[in-house]
């Protein structure tokens, strides 16, 4: 027991979980506890210049490190601003603790200054919240906090405290064992459905494992590898779960969905048997859902039971951890004589011939696949690994099918909330977690100008991070849909290219700016801003009509995969 | 569409029934009644919540639900192995040469007399929610000025739940 206040309480709990880093702003009613950083503490603090991009640092940090990111905020605005982070980490499953300053006990109900019910704003996006009133709770509190974020599925939690428990002094002493009766997420897996689905595996003639971000999530990629090498069983993964299995690995087919291709939509549809992994049957990789996979069979494997027949019925549910489950899976599947799948291998393998991504490079125009590819290339040249994140847009599904990524947790984007804006401060978390490796931010120009303020956080920090912004001058991904079922009408998705001007905004706010509109600087440019040692921008300027192909329309099933048009090919273009 | 009755065990906490009624909310679902009070155990409530929904939804509700924190355990109760309650207050317009007729009528339902006024009496029944819309349903035709109800709150009964268990040990 030491005395102590609130405030440093707070700080000792941070180190107690091991906490190296936390992302943060500091404001009225959490300046006890910046009083208490400035005492001192081991937990590094990073500045940022928004709390949304505190937020989104601290979901990066989550993403590459697989433990919990620390978003720290004051009330009100502070608060707020963190909504979207906490939705999107909601959305994706990405450990999250949250702390934020309340205003004093007495004020709260009154509408006191930079007062807002944090705890009620965010009542239906976190997995639990806590409004601290008493300082003697803090401890628990905070040990609870911890414990649900990274157990059962990951996620969001919001510790609100107010000023005076932040002030008030404590007997402290960190818990061991957190005290929550009701909270019990599993912790076996059941060994019957285990032998039925090993059982049900080996007799599939056409079986497919869709795998997604439980995986990465439940930090299971061996066990997910050893179980579809032992019985040599042909993989799609999802976009948030890619980097789960090596993406040049032959039995990983790839993305479905949307954007997915057409072999990896085929084989999830034609298959007679769906091995779901930590994936929760996504509108964006089902299509719809009535129309999606009819023939087959589903066993889903997934720690939250609520996923399981929630959107598809599981004729097998194996609810439970996942590096236990497929652990015993594969013993299982080994003591089992699978059938022979010569022919359905041949089929996918066909398939992905006949349908590769692709797109036309044309005289004279950037396009935007080609910068994908390039830093792909110049990824794989590198000795230490490469994070990628990305925004949200035709960037991102570029991305995701043209990324190379063979290690886990090498590719962070926002996938369920689709929060544009994402991007830049994911990779100044990321790169806090994993500061031995390259992060890359793939961006739109869309995105980019939602949270470029945080460049200035990069740079201070001395983070070398590079953000490629694929520069079309459009809300490409709105402007795709307004082109393809709007008529053309482009109501108000214009944003031009050259205003502003990323590479001078860059450099004002203390990075490296670099620009480039052809295929000929693109390589030399990339690699200077690579080797650059700085928080870096490029400016791509690509062909701003370029649309994302294949493509699945939205309630369609996602059998019927649109390939890219041939007229695409040969349509005459307007640059600039 | 099925009308289902679910008893939750939740931690009395600020905070707890909102979020139970926020994930109703949220997921769309619709709750019908909803009744809250202690239990037999220090800092627990218990909840009975009325909803009509497919068994798909249920489904969901179940697994939703025990996935918040406070809830300690979610329990449907099922028509035939558990025992449910109500009570109603009804005031009734109730003029001087109607009093004795409502009066008896009330006696069928074992519905007591809470308070009488000039023009209007108040009853109070306590029964099983079908027998309290029954009574409802009766005294509507004399004029309903107010009515109020608890929401029904239920809990399984004892014999068969034991009586399961011990079947299931021996099997």
């Amino acid at each position: 027991m030491t005395r102590m206040l609130g405030s440093d309480a707070i700080l000792r709990s941070l180190e107690a979980e091991g906490v190296d880093v936390m992302f943060g702003i500091p404001g009225g009613a959490i300046l006890p506890t910046y009083d208490a950083i400035a005492r001192g503490t081991t937990v590094r603090h990073v500045l940022a210049r928004h709390e949304q991009g505190a937020g989104h640092m601290a979901e990066g940090y989550a993403r590459a490190s697989g433990r919990p990111g620390i978003a720290i905020a004051t009330s009100g605005p502070g608060a707020t601003n963190l909504v979207t982070p906490i939705a999107d980490a909601w959305m994706d499953s990405t450990p999250l603790v949250c702390i934020t300053g309340q205003v004093y006990s007495h004020l709260i109900g009154t509408d006191a200054f930079q007062e807002t019910d944090a705890t009620g704003i965010t009542l239906p996006i976190v997995k639990h919240s806590w409004l601290v009133q008493d300082v003697r709770e803090l401890p628990q509190v905070m040990k609870n906090a911890f414990h649900v974020a990274r157990t059962g599925r990951p996620g969001p939690v919001l510790v609100d405290v107010a000023k005076d428990v932040q002030e008030a002094e404590l007997d402290f002493r960190y818990p061991d064992d957190p005290d929550m009766p009701g909270w019990k997420p599993p912790t076996k897996v059941h060994e019957r459905q285990i032998r039925e689905a090993a059982k049900a595996i080996a007799e599939a003639r056409q079986p497919i494992v869709y795998a997604g971000g439980g995986v990465l999530n439940a930090d299971a990629s061996a066990e997910l590898l050893a179980f579809v090498e032992a019985g040599g069983l042909p993989a799609v993964v999802t976009l948030m779960g890619k980097s789960c299995l090596p993406d040049s690995h032959p039995l990983n087919y790839g993305a479905p969905g949307m954007h997915g291709s057409k072999y990896a939509n085929w084989a999830l549809n034609k298959c007679d048997l769906i091995v779901a992994i930590g994936t929760r049957f996504d509108d964006r990789v089902t299509g719809k859902v009535s129309a999606f996979a009819p023939g087959a069979k589903v066993i889903h494997f997934d720690i939250d039971a609520a996923e399981v027949g929630k959107i598809r019925a599981a004729d097998i549910p194996v609810v439970g951890p996942l590096k236990l489950a497929l652990t015993a899976l594969t013993r299982e599947l080994k003591s089992l004589q699978s059938r022979d799948r010569t022919v359905w291998h041949a089929q996918l393998q066909e398939w992905r011939q006949l349908y590769p991504y692709k797109y036309r490079r044309a005289e004279g125009v950037l396009k935007p696949q080609t910068v994908v590819e390039c830093l792909r290339d110049l990824a794989a040249e590198r000795p230490e690994d490469v994070v990628w994140t990305t925004g949200v847009g035709q960037h991102q599904m570029w991305a995701m099918q043209y990324l190379v990524c063979d290690k886990p947790r090498t590719f962070i984007t926002s996938g369920g909330l689709g929060t544009m804006g994402y991007g830049l401060p994911a990779a100044v978390g990321a790169k806090a977690a994993r500061p031995d490796a390259s992060v890359v931010c793939i961006d739109g120009d869309g995105c980019f100008q939602m949270t470029c303020q945080e460049l200035a956080t990069s740079a201070l920090e001395g983070l070398p991070i590079v953000v490629v912004i694929v520069n079309n001058g459009w809300l490409g991904m709105v402007r795709q849909w307004q082109e393809l079922f709007y008529a053309e009408r482009f109501a108000h998705t214009h944003l031009t290219k050259q205003v502003p001007d990323y590479a001078q905004l860059a450099e004002a706010l203390g990075a490296a700016g670099f620009v480039v509109d052809n295929e000929d600087d693109l390589e030399p440019t990339l690699r200077a801003a690579l080797d650059s040692g700085r928080t870096a921008v490029v400016d791509a300027r690509v062909d701003p009509e370029e649309n994302c192909y294949p493509m699945v329309p939205a309630g369609a099933a996602s059998v019927d995969v649109i390939e890219m048009p041939d007229e695409e090919f040969e349509h005459e273009r307007i640059t600039g | 569409m099925s009308h289902h009755t679910v008893s939750v065990e939740l931690e009395d906490k600020p905070g707890a029934l909102v979020r139970v009624s926020q994930m109703f909310a949220r997921r769309g679902y619709n709750i019908m009644s909803l009744a809250v009070g202690p239990t037999e155990r220090n800092g627990v409530s218990r909840l009975t919540l009325r909803v009509d929904c497919s068994e798909h939804s249920f489904e969901q509700i179940e697994k939703q639900m025990h996935k918040l924190v406070n809830v300690l355990r979610v329990t449907e109760l099922p028509p035939d192995e558990s025992v449910e309650r109500e009570l109603a207050l009804i005031t009734v317009s109730a003029p001087p040469d109607k009093r004795a007729e409502l009066i008896q009528l009330g006696e069928v339902f074992n519905a007591r007399v809470a308070d009488i006024g000039r023009e209007a009496l108040t009853f109070e029944i306590v029964g099983r929610p079908e027998e309290l819309d029954a009574f409802e349903e009766l005294v509507r035709p004399h004029g309903v000025r107010e009515l109020a109800r608890t929401g029904r709150i239920g809990l399984r009964r004892p014999g068969r739940t034991q009586t399961r268990r011990r079947a299931a040990s021996i099997s």
